[in-house]
C-alpha cells in the first residue's frame, strides 16, 4: 500500500432503500456524483469530443495559447491539449480500472473466505496480505517494469495486487465480526447452507463499506499511477495525466500553466472520489439512530424495576387503571430547602442535531439532607442519571440545566462559573458511576488514578497522596491494597473496580455521595458487598447519598427516603417505608406490581440478579 | 517487553527472507542478456558470454540467489551491473538525504496532526470544519500533485526556496534547511491530513468514553484531563496511522526526490530499477522493507507503552 492508508470507512451498515437518494440530498455527494459522472462520460466520448487526433503535432505550434478549434491551448510538442486531456483520461481511469478490478477480484473473495472460515486459510492469507503490506508500492512498481516491460496495463495488474490488502482486509474484519452475530447463529441452526448465508447475510453487510472502499481506492491508484506516469516509465507517446504532468514539469519555467489542466483533471477526479465516499458514508450514518438514543431503549429493555417480593409489597393491589399523572404524591417539601443538596424546578434540555432543543428533564424537586439516603427510583430513560448529571455539572455535550435551581451546600450552581463549581466536585460532591470497568482510565494505575485528583484537589504531597490511597483502598475493603493500587483497570475485577470508584469518590472527603446505579453492574454477591460498604461509609462519614437506581429492593435495603420519577417528572417522594408500603402515585403502584406479576412471592430476599444490563 | 522484541525481529527477519527470495526469483524470470546490453551489439558473442560469466550469471538462478544471500547477510549487496558502483556504499552516501526527509516529515507529522486533531476534537465549531475540509482535500490530492504546486508557487512563482538541489547537513545547515523545506513540505500534506483526521476522531471518541466523565465528576481541570488521559488514550490508534503512513511516504519520497532533484534512495530507485539492475533493485527493496518492519516495530512499542492492554506477555 501505499499515498497512506485508506481512511477506514466507518459503521459496517447495509445500504437499504433511501440511501441512494439520502446520498444525491447530500450537497458533497451531489457535486462529486456530478463531476465524476462528466469526467466519466467526456473520457468515454474522447473520439468524438476531440478536436484533434491525440499523436498529431505541429512544432509550429508549441506552447500556442488557446484558439478556436482548439480551447485549451498546445503543448510543449504543438500537439492540443484537450485532445490529450481527454485520451489520457482514457488511459488514466482505464488503468484504474483494471487495478479496481484485480484488487476486488481477489480481496473480497479472499476476505470473505478467511473472514467466515478463518482457520488455515484465514492464517495464510492474512500472512500474504501483510507481506504485500510491508512492500513499498512505488519500488515494487519501479521494480515490475523492469521485469515486465513498459505495458502500463500490465504494471496496472501489479497495481491492482498491491492495493488488494485494503479489500481483503476491510472484508475480512466486518465478516468476521459478522460470523458471530445471532441472526447468523440463527441461519445455521436453521439449516441454511454456507453459500446461501455468505449471500444472503453477510454479502450485505459488507457491500456498502466495499462501495466506500472502491471509491478510495480508486483514488489511490489514479494517483499512484499518474505518479508512475509522472516518473516517464509509461511507453512513450501514449497520452496520461501524469505523463503530461512530466511534460509540463520539464517546462515549468517556460510555460508553467501547461501544468493547470492535467493537474486539474487529475485533482478534481481524486477529490470527487473521496468527497463521494465522504459523502456516502453520511448518508449511510444518518440512516442509523443516534448512538445515545439506541444505547437507551436497549437499557430500557432489560432493566425492569426489580424490588424484593417481600410480605410488605404484597399487601399493594397490582395493575391499576389509573392516570399516569401526579397525583396525591407527596410533593418535595417546597418551602424549606435542604442544606446539602435542594432541587427546585429543574430542567435539562438537549440540542438537537436539526436545531432546536427537547426537554428531557421537566421541573424536579429534590432534597438530600446531611447522613440521609435518598434513593432516586425510576425505569430507564426517566431522567434519573440525567438529574444526577446536572447536580455534578457533568451533561454531556449538548446538555444544560435549562430551569430551576440547584445548591449544594448551600451555594447555587446553576449558573456558577465552571471554575468554582469545578472546585466543589470531588471535594463537597462526588461521583460514584455504574459501569466500574469503562470508569477506570485503561491507560493508567489505579494509583495513579487516585493520587491525581487528590493532589489536585487537597495540594498534598505525592508520598501523602499514595498514603492516603492506600489508606482508602484498605476502608473500602480491598485486602491487598499495594497490589490494587499498582494495577492497570484491566488486571481487577469488576467488583474491586467498583470499590476503587468509592474510595475515587471519598478522597477528597466530599459531603454528598451521587451514586448512579452503583450495584446495577455487579454480580449478586458483590452488589450485597458494596451496598454494605456504601452504608458503613455513609454512617461513618455522616454523608449525604443521592443513589440512583431501578432496583426498588436496593431502595428498601439502604435508602430513608425515595422519589419515584417517571418521564422527567417526580411522580412521589415519601420515606422508603411509605412508598414501598402504601404507594400512592399509580405508576409507583406499577412499578411494584410489575415485580409481583413475575417473582414468585414465596421468597423473602431476591435481589435484582435477573438483570444484565 | 525483550522478548517481544526478539519475536518481532525475527518475524521481521523471517519476511525479510521470504519477500528476498520472491524478488529475486520474479526479477531473473525475463532473460536480460546483461552481457548484451552492457558490451552493446557489436560486440561478440565470446565477450557476452565472458561477461555473463564475471557477473556469476551463467550459474542456476537459486546459486545466483544463495550467493546473494551469503554476502547480503554480511551487508555486502554487490556491485551494480550498469554503473560498477558499490550498492552498499551507493545507498550509504543517499541515506542521509532520505532519512533526513523522512526524519523532518515525521516531526512535522506527529506535531502539526496532534495539534490540529487535538484543537479540532476538543474545540470542535470551525476549527473542527476547517482541520475536516484540510483533511479530505490533502488525502484526496495525489502527492505528487501537491508537491507540483508547492514547486510552483514558493519555488517558481514566489522564488523563496530553491526548486532543486540539495545541500548537505554536514556542509551548512541553512542551505540544508533551504534545500529541504520544500520536499519536507509537500511529503507532510497528505501524512498531516490522515494522521490529524485519526486524531481528531480519538479525541471525540475518547473525550465520550466514561472515564472522561468521571474525571471530571474528581474536579480535575479539563486541559489537565485532555493533555494526561485524552491524549495518551487517544495517541495508540493515532500512531497506528502514522506507522502506515510511513510506508506511503516511501513511495512519494520517490516521486518528491524526483522534482526536487535530491540525490537520496529514491532518486536512486527510478534511476536503477527501470534497467533491471537486480543488485540495486534487491538492495532497495531489503532497505524499504526493513525501514518498514522497524518502523512497526517501534509503532507497537510506542502503542504498548501508550496503552498497558496492548502489552501482551
Amino acid at each position: 500500500m501505499s499515498e497512506g492508508a485508506p481512511i477506514a470507512p466507518a459503521v459496517p451498515a447495509a445500504p437499504r432503500t433511501g440511501t441512494v437518494r439520502r446520498l444525491l440530498r447530500h450537497p458533497l455527494g451531489l457535486a462529486s456524483a456530478a463531476v465524476l459522472a462528466a469526467i466519466v462520460l467526456a473520457v468515454l466520448f474522447a473520439p468524438a469530443l476531440s478536436p484533434a487526433d491525440p499523436g498529431v503535432s505541429s512544432l509550429r505550434d508549441a506552447f500556442g495559447g488557446p484558439s478556436a478549434g482548439h480551447p485549451l491551448g498546445f503543448d510543449s510538442a504543438g500537439r492540443d491539449i484537450l485532445t490529450r486531456l481527454l485520451y489520457g483520461g482514457r488511459n488514466t481511469l482505464g488503468g484504474a480500472v483494471i487495478a479496481l478490478s484485480v484488487a476486488l477480484a481477489l480481496g473480497v473473495p479472499g476476505g470473505l473466505l478467511a473472514g467466515y472460515y478463518g482457520g488455515w486459510f484465514d492464517s495464510a492469507a492474512s500472512w500474504i496480505v501483510n507481506l504485500v503490506m510491508a512492500l513499498p508500492a512505488m519500488v515494487v512498481l519501479l521494480a515490475s517494469r523492469a521485469i515486465l516491460g513498459p505495458t502500463v496495463w500490465v504494471l496496472m495488474v501489479v497495481l491492482g495486487f498491491l492495493v488488494t490488502p485494503a479489500f481483503f482486509r476491510l472484508v475480512r474484519g466486518i465478516v468476521a465480526s459478522v460470523r458471530n452475530e445471532l441472526y447468523v447463529d440463527a441461519a445455521k441452526v436453521s439449516g441454511l447452507r454456507d453459500p446461501r448465508i455468505v449471500v444472503r447475510h453477510v454479502l450485505i453487510v459488507v457491500r456498502a463499506p466495499i462501495i466506500i472502499q472502491v471509491a478510495l481506492v480508486s483514488g489511490i491508484a489514479i494517483g499512484l499511477q499518474a505518479g508512475l506516469e509522472f516518473l516517464g516509465i509509461g511507453s512513450g507517446d501514449t497520452p496520461t495525466w501524469g505523463a503530461m504532468l512530466n511534460e509540463a514539469f520539464k517546462n515549468i519555467q517556460r510555460a508553467p500553466s501547461l501544468m493547470l489542466w492535467p493537474g486539474l483533471a487529475l485533482g478534481l477526479t481524486s477529490g470527487a472520489l473521496v468527497l463521494l465516499a465522504a459523502a456516502l458514508r453520511d448518508a449511510l450514518e444518518d440512516r442509523g439512530t443516534a448512538p445515545a438514543s439506541r444505547r437507551r431503549s436497549r437499557r430500557a429493555a432489560s432493566a425492569t424495576p426489580a424490588i424484593p417480593a417481600g410480605s410488605a409489597v404484597s399487601a399493594v393491589s397490582p395493575g391499576t387503571g389509573g392516570t399516569p399523572q401526579v397525583t396525591n404524591g407527596t410533593p418535595a417539601d417546597a418551602g424549606e430547602r435542604a442544606g446539602l443538596l435542594s432541587v427546585r424546578d429543574l430542567a435539562v434540555s438537549y440540542v438537537l442535531p436539526g436545531g432546536g432543543t427537547r426537554e428531557v428533564v421537566h421541573g424536579v424537586d429534590l432534597d438530600v439532607r446531611a447522613g440521609e439516603i435518598v434513593g432516586l427510583v425510576g425505569e430507564s430513560g426517566s431522567g434519573k442519571t440525567q438529574t444526577a448529571f446536572s447536580i455534578l455539572g457533568i451533561l454531556p455535550e449538548g446538555g444544560r440545566v435549562s430551569r430551576g435551581s440547584v445548591t449544594v451546600g448551600g451555594e447555587e450552581i446553576v449558573g456558577m462559573p465552571e471554575r468554582r463549581h469545578r472546585a466543589l466536585r470531588g471535594s463537597v460532591v462526588a461521583y460514584v458511576p455504574q459501569e466500574p470497568m469503562s470508569n477506570l482510565d485503561p491507560a493508567f494505575t489505579v494509583g495513579s488514578q487516585l493520587v491525581e485528583p487528590m493532589r489536585h484537589k487537597l495540594r498534598i504531597s505525592r508520598a501523602e497522596a499514595v498514603r492516603r490511597a492506600l489508606d482508602l483502598l484498605s476502608q473500602v475493603e480491598i485486602a491487598d491494597p499495594r497490589r490494587t493500587f499498582d494495577s492497570y483497570p484491566h488486571e481487577i475485577s469488576g467488583g474491586m473496580a467498583q470499590r476503587v470508584l468509592i474510595a475515587g469518590a471519598m478522597s477528597c472527603d466530599p459531603e454528598l455521595l451521587v451514586a448512579d446505579e452503583p450495584t446495577t453492574a455487579l454480580d449478586v454477591m458483590v452488589q450485597a458487598e458494596v451496598l454494605g460498604l456504601l452504608r458503613r461509609l455513609q454512617r461513618e462519614r455522616g454523608l449525604g447519598v443521592l443513589l440512583v437506581t431501578h432496583n426498588l429492593g436496593v431502595v428498601a435495603d439502604l435508602c430513608d427516603r425515595v422519589a419515584v420519577m417517571r418521564q422527567g417528572r417526580i411522580v412521589e417522594t415519601g420515606t422508603a417505608e411509605q412508598v414501598l408500603h402504601a404507594p400512592r402515585d399509580p405508576y409507583t403502584r406499577k412499578l411494584l406490581g410489575a415485580v409481583l406479576d413475575d417473582a414468585p412471592a414465596r421468597r423473602p430476599w431476591q435481589p435484582s440478579n435477573a438483570e444484565v444490563v | 517487553m525483550l522478548s517481544f522484541i526478539a519475536r518481532r525481529t525475527a518475524a521481521g527477519a523471517a519476511l525479510l527472507f521470504v519477500i528476498s527470495f520472491l524478488s529475486y526469483m520474479l526479477l531473473s524470470i525475463p532473460d536480460m542478456d546483461v552481457g548484451r546490453q552492457l558490451l552493446g551489439q557489436g560486440a561478440s558473442q565470446d565477450l557476452v558470454d565472458a561477461r555473463n560469466a564475471a557477473l556469476g550469471l551463467d550459474r542456476p538462478v537459486l546459486a545466483q540467489y544463495l550467493d546473494w544471500l551469503a554476502h547480503a547477510v554480511r551487508g555486502d549487496f554487490g556491485t551494480s551491473w550498469f554503473s560498477g558502483e558499490d550498492v552498499t556504499r551507493a545507498i550509504a552516501n543517499r541515506l542521509p538525504v532520505t532519512v533526513s526527509l523522512m526524519v523532518g516529515v515525521t516531526l512535522v507529522t506527529a506535531v502539526l496532526s496532534f495539534l490540529l486533531g487535538v484543537w479540532a476534537g476538543v474545540r470542535r465549531g470551525a476549527i473542527d470544519r476547517f482541520v475536516q475540509v484540510f483533511a479530505v482535500v490533502g488525502y484526496a490530492l495525489p502527492g505528487f500533485l501537491v508537491t507540483l504546486v508547492i514547486v510552483l508557487v514558493f519555488a517558481v512563482h514566489l522564488r523563496w526556496f530553491p526548486a532543486i538541489g540539495y545541500v548537505g547537513l554536514t556542509e551548512s545547515f541553512g542551505g540544508w534547511l533551504s534545500t529541504v523545506t520544500l520536499p519536507i513540505a509537500a511529503l507532510s500534506v497528505g501524512s498531516v491530513a490522515g494522521v490529524s483526521q485519526q486524531v481528531r476522531g480519538s479525541v471525540i471518541d475518547v473525550m465520550r468514553q466514561d472515564y472522561v466523565r468521571t474525571l471530571r465528576a474528581r474536579g480535575l481541570p479539563p486541559w489537565r484531563i485532555v493533555f494526561r488521559h485524552v491524549l495518551r488514550n487517544a495517541s495508540a490508534p493515532a500512531l497506528a496511522v502514522l506507522g502506515m503512513q510511513f510506508v506511503g511516504m516511501l513511495g512519494g519520497a520517490v516521486l518528491v526526490e524526483q522534482i526536487f532533484g535530491l540525490p537520496g534512495i529514491g532518486s536512486m530507485t527510478v534511476n536503477y530499477t527501470t534497467r533491471g539492475d537486480i543488485p540495486v533493485i534487491m538492495a532497495l527493496v531489503m532497505f524499504s522493507v526493513v525501514g518498514v518492519i522497524m518502523i512497526n516495530l517501534v509503532v507497537d512499542i510506542l502503542i504498548g507503552w501508550l496503552n498497558p492492554k496492548a502489552r501482551i506477555a
